[in-house]
């Protein structure tokens, strides 16, 4: 009988089984991240500033060690000083990074084609969720730890340098990669709302340094009750080794777990207008 | 294949596409044809899912499209060749694209020879020219190899060259037994295309037909004669109920153009009165004037001073717009076929 009809082309694809779904996707957005110079800039700006500046800290602090009161040694947090990197400008990269996982879809119109060519949503934005929470995970834990480990031999004349075995110390340089990586899910969720690079980079860094600085205007007891409840509080609580833990403030992985909240909350709203949206 | 039902979009006051009903049938050439802004894109946006329609249902083997189990082996759209990460290298392009359809990595290499993109394969898509986007569009939409294909306006702003690979393209896909589904705000790209048409204006429906039909549905057949006695076969038509109008020299002969009479009759009545012929010929509407007709009153832009002027209907309940239907004839008149 097949002879009689038209001869067929020679199938080009082996026949299909099952369908589209998320192991195919979570493949292409990582395609996706790896195949942009972009990521790789960006990311090569967040190790730079994060180790930078923390060895810039923790040489700084160690030449002037001979002038510095003993009142100020005893409070100095040679973790918190080498991680610093981290919390003053790699957060902002990150932010960068993480805003335009989605929102460079937008600008370019490649969402079109993206979800064209898998138009099951929702696993395009888990894919990109996990996809970006891996990769941010990777070089951020590797910042911290190589701006811990060289601010620590920049800080050894001190004599007053912290090993990872020290108390809170793993907790610091672990919650600190965590953190900056939390921070890129937020932007990823703001980037999933305002659709719009700039909006979402300059509303995330509304809300995770200007309100705080807004936030110390306030009465001081308004603020005490305020703190904890802010979104880079956090960064504060996970990153001090030494001394009594800040007041005001839960415990560090009680306020990480404050921050993990909000960004859990916008990144669901992100998937439900994600889905909802005209693309 | 493509089943749509009542669709409706609107985007904040304007109607896009109002209760449009068509459906799309296997294996042929459907043209999607319309004015600018006649709700083309916005309709294909609505098949694939991109956009949500506020009324209305569409299928496609009777699925809608997001419940498709691997869409790029169903359907290889292009709705827009510049929608690209343009730091992306082609061949990264098209692979993001297969992976997520669990398509072998070989279909990227191979679709990228088929539409000659093999050379650039590793630059990046930013410094592209149109038609080079335009082909890996393409290769996009064949990497599933699909049975059926959909393309918005695929040769607008291609060079000569371009176009002609897109055409042929076209025809090569249909030969092939694939379902085409291309949209154009220009008639002229259908007539060597397209099996069937659907016309809309202002996002309704204004045709949907064979080529054929809309063909004998054009306008109609006018005759062009040229004598060297024009004066007195114009009397001698206008006497026997046709309409004339004088059609400039012909090679030293008047000529005339007749309406309302085939070219049977005007032989006949010339052969009564004794007037030589030099030419007796079937014009027939060309498709870029029937279509202009057709969408006279749902252009959406025009220019000022040039409205759509009431003239001969040309198509039930349709106003002809003579000054644009006359340039069309110009271009595009087809001669012949009796």
């Amino acid at each position: 009988m097949a002879a009689l009809t038209r001869p067929a082309r020679p199938p080009v694809l082996p026949p299909p089984s099952g369908r589209a779904g998320f192991g195919g996707t979570l493949r292409s957005e990582f395609t996706k991240i790896r195949s942009v110079r972009s990521t790789y800039w960006t990311l090569l700006a967040l190790l730079a500033v994060s180790i930078g500046i923390g060895a810039a800290i923790s040489g700084g602090t160690a030449a002037n060690w001979s002038h510095t009161s003993p009142a100020d040694r005893a409070t100095f947090d040679p973790t918190q000083a080498s991680v610093a990197g981290l919390f003053y400008l790699g957060q902002l990269v990150i932010v960068v990074l993480g805003a335009m996982v989605l929102t460079a879809e937008y600008s370019t119109g490649m969402i079109r084609t993206s979800l064209t060519a898998m138009p099951r949503r929702v696993i395009v934005y888990v894919a990109k969720v996990v996809v970006f929470a891996c990769v941010a995970i990777v070089v951020t834990s590797i910042a911290a730890f190589i701006a811990f480990l060289l601010g620590q031999s920049l800080l050894a004349s001190t004599h007053d340098s912290a090993t990872l075995s020290q108390p809170n110390v793993l907790r610091a340089v672990i919650g600190s990669a965590l953190y900056v990586t939390v921070c890129g899910l937020f932007a990823f969720a703001a980037g999933a709302i305002l659709r719009h690079t700039a909006a979402a980079i300059t509303s995330v860094i509304g809300l995770l340094f200007v309100i705080p600085i807004l936030a110390h205007l306030l009465p001081s007891s308004w603020y005490q009750d305020l703190e904890r409840w802010l979104p880079d509080a956090a960064g504060r609580a996970l990153s001090v080794t030494v001394g009594p833990s800040p007041e005001h403030l839960f415990s560090a992985w009680g306020q990480f777990s404050v921050f993990a909240v909000y960004t859990v909350i916008l990144l669901v709203a992100g998937a439900v207008l994600f889905r909802n949206r005209d693309a | 294949m493509i089943e749509v039902r009542g669709l409706s979009k609107r985007y904040g006051e304007k109607i896009a596409v109002n209760n449009l009903s068509f459906s799309v049938t296997r294996g042929k050439v459907t043209g999607f044809l319309g004015p600018n802004g006649a709700g083309k894109t916005t309709t294909m946006r609505l098949i694939l899912g991109l956009d949500y329609p506020d009324a209305g249902t569409v299928t496609i083997d009777g699925k809608q499209y997001a419940s498709l189990a691997y869409p790029m082996r169903e359907v290889g759209a292009l709705i827009d060749a510049k929608a690209v990460h343009g730091g992306r290298s082609a061949y990264n392009h098209l692979l993001c694209l297969a992976q997520t359809n669990n398509l072998p990595r070989r279909r990227v290499g191979e679709v990228l020879e088929l539409v000659g993109l093999t050379d650039v394969a590793r630059k990046r898509t930013k410094g592209f020219s149109l038609g080079m986007s335009q082909r890996l569009g393409i290769a996009g939409t064949l990497l599933g190899d699909p049975k059926l294909l959909m393309f918005d306006e695929p040769v607008n702003g291609l060079d000569p060259e371009g176009i002609l690979w897109i055409r042929n393209l076209m025809k090569a896909l249909a030969a092939e037994g694939r379902t085409v589904f291309v949209s154009s705000h220009l008639m002229s790209e259908m007539e060597h295309t397209a099996d069937h048409l659907i016309v809309i204006g202002r996002g309704q429906l204004l045709a949907d037909c064979t080529m054929d039909e809309f063909i004998a549905r054009s306008s109609g057949q006018t005759v062009r004669v040229a004598t060297p006695q024009p004066g007195l076969l114009a009397k001698a038509v206008t006497e026997a109920g046709g309409t004339v109008t004088a059609d400039g020299d012909a090679g030293g002969h008047g000529a005339l153009t007749v309406r309302g009479l085939v070219a049977a009759q005007v032989g006949d009545i010339a052969f009564e009165h004794g007037v030589r012929l030099h030419e007796l010929t079937v014009v027939r509407a060309s498709l870029e004037s029937a279509f202009m007709e057709l969408t006279a009153d749902s252009v959406e832009y025009r220019a000022e001073g040039q409205p759509p002027a009431p003239g001969q209907p040309a198509l039930p309940g349709q106003a002809a717009a003579p000054e644009l239907a006359a340039q069309g004839q110009g271009r595009h008149g087809h001669e012949g076929r009796i």
